[in-house]
């Protein structure tokens, strides 16, 4: 039963942070209840119809089709997540001003809360599947022995949840202009994990071939298997013993979105100075 | 403006051509069974420095995730389904891999040499 739990508990809060920093990043804008409702429950249904197809699409690709799955729906949050966080360097110092003047309600329905959306539901999409898979085989083994584990396995998704609505919970508590700036910065560092993560996909697929020796190895700070490694994986991308083309990947994706938003943002543009010339 | 938007699109480039390089040109393979919840072989030889791919078959009517942060792979293998992973290049030593799913029964280990 421990097991169980344990195991549910690790690919629930994996998706749970991911979600509590979306509802953080989102708090009083109209909608996002539904948004991540939504969300979430796409992510549910897709994970069941996922786990479903497991063999078939396992068998795609010459035996790689769930790794090129994987990538492709990293890839697609990426992009998601990149918007965001473009639009929001583009409006959110309005929305944080508007925010500090109503207490904390604002309605903005041009926010692309699509966005958001389903990235929550890729990030209960992928855990989802593996904890149905996990269950599934619990339930096929049957016995007494099976509804310990059972038990377990829903023990372990209210203890992930409990974990995310502590991390969304101290997120709020957060004055909100600094709160958005931190979200914002999570927000980006996930994007540049996700896309250095479909990468590893790709390797493991055998269609990125490029740079393939490790840069580090960090395991002696902060190993893989650890709780707070695994976590820091899902937050923004962490990894031991990252490969060059992964670590290039992460940082073409930061500097992408940072160079953007920068470029998008009101009133950040240099303003050209006169020259002395012009001046005199 | 466009010094702004030049260096990331030239790192976007660079990483999309090196991401769409060729398909690896795996030298060699070995076969991974999973039955009963238990790898066999437990101990797969492979050699340093070369890419080898590893066809896992699950022989079991449940589902098992051939894990291991060592060889940076997880996956997936559906019950009574089949898969296949490629290791990158080793260096010598003893990675551990496990099934994710049963890790009192499946644990096994990569040897390159």
């Amino acid at each position: 039963m421990l097991a169980a739990l344990l195991i549910v508990f690790r690919e629930v809060i994996e998706a749970g942070l991911i979600v509590g920093i979306v509802m953080a990043a989102t708090k009083g804008v109209a909608g996002r209840g539904r948004m991540v409702s939504l969300g979430i429950a796409a992510g549910v249904s897709g994970a069941c119809l996922l786990a479903a197809g497991a063999g078939r699409l396992g068998a795609l690709f010459a035996g790689s089709g769930q790794e090129v799955f994987q990538a492709a729906v990293l890839g697609i949050a990426t992009l998601m997540l990149a918007w965001h966080t473009i639009w929001m360097a583009s409006h959110g110092r309005a929305i944080a001003q508007e925010m500090r003047a109503l207490g904390g309600a604002v309605s903005d329905g041009r926010r692309p809360l699509t966005a958001l959306g389903i990235v929550v539901a890729i990030a209960v999409l992928r855990e989802g599947s593996e904890v149905v898979l996990f269950l599934y085989g619990i339930a096929l083994s049957g016995g007494a022995s099976g509804w310990g584990m059972v038990a377990g396995g829903a023990l372990g998704i209210a203890a992930g949840a409990l974990v995310a609505a502590m991390l969304y919970g101290g997120l709020i508590a957060i004055p909100v202009g600094r709160m958005l700036s931190l979200t914002g910065g999570l927000i980006t560092l996930m994007a540049a994990g996700m896309a250095a993560q479909a990468v590893a996909f790709l390797q493991q697929a055998g269609l990125a071939d490029a740079l393939s020796a490790p840069m580090w190895n960090s395991a002696f700070l902060l190993s893989d298997e650890s709780i707070a490694g695994r976590l820091a994986h899902s937050l923004v991308g962490y990894t031991a013993e990252p490969d060059g083309l992964q670590v290039l990947v992460y940082a073409a994706t930061l500097a992408v979105i940072w160079g953007l938003a920068r470029a998008v943002r009101p009133g950040a543009r240099p303003v050209p100075r006169p020259s002395p010339a012009a001046a005199e | 403006m466009r010094a702004l938007f030049s260096l990331p699109l030239a790192a976007l480039l660079l990483t999309a051509s090196t991401t769409l390089s060729l398909a690896a040109d795996d030298g060699e393979s070995r076969d991974l069974v999973i039955k009963n919840h238990v790898f066999s072989p437990a101990e797969i030889t492979v050699p340093a420095g070369k890419r080898v791919a590893i066809h896992i078959k699950n022989m079991d009517t449940t589902a098992e995730e051939f894990d291991s942060s060592a060889l940076k792979v997880e996956k997936v293998i559906a019950g009574g389904g089949e898969g296949t992973v490629h290791l990158r290049p080793l260096a010598p030593g003893r990675y551990k891999f496990e099934g994710e799913y049963h890790e009192k029964t499946a644990q096994g280990v990569v040897i390159a040499q």
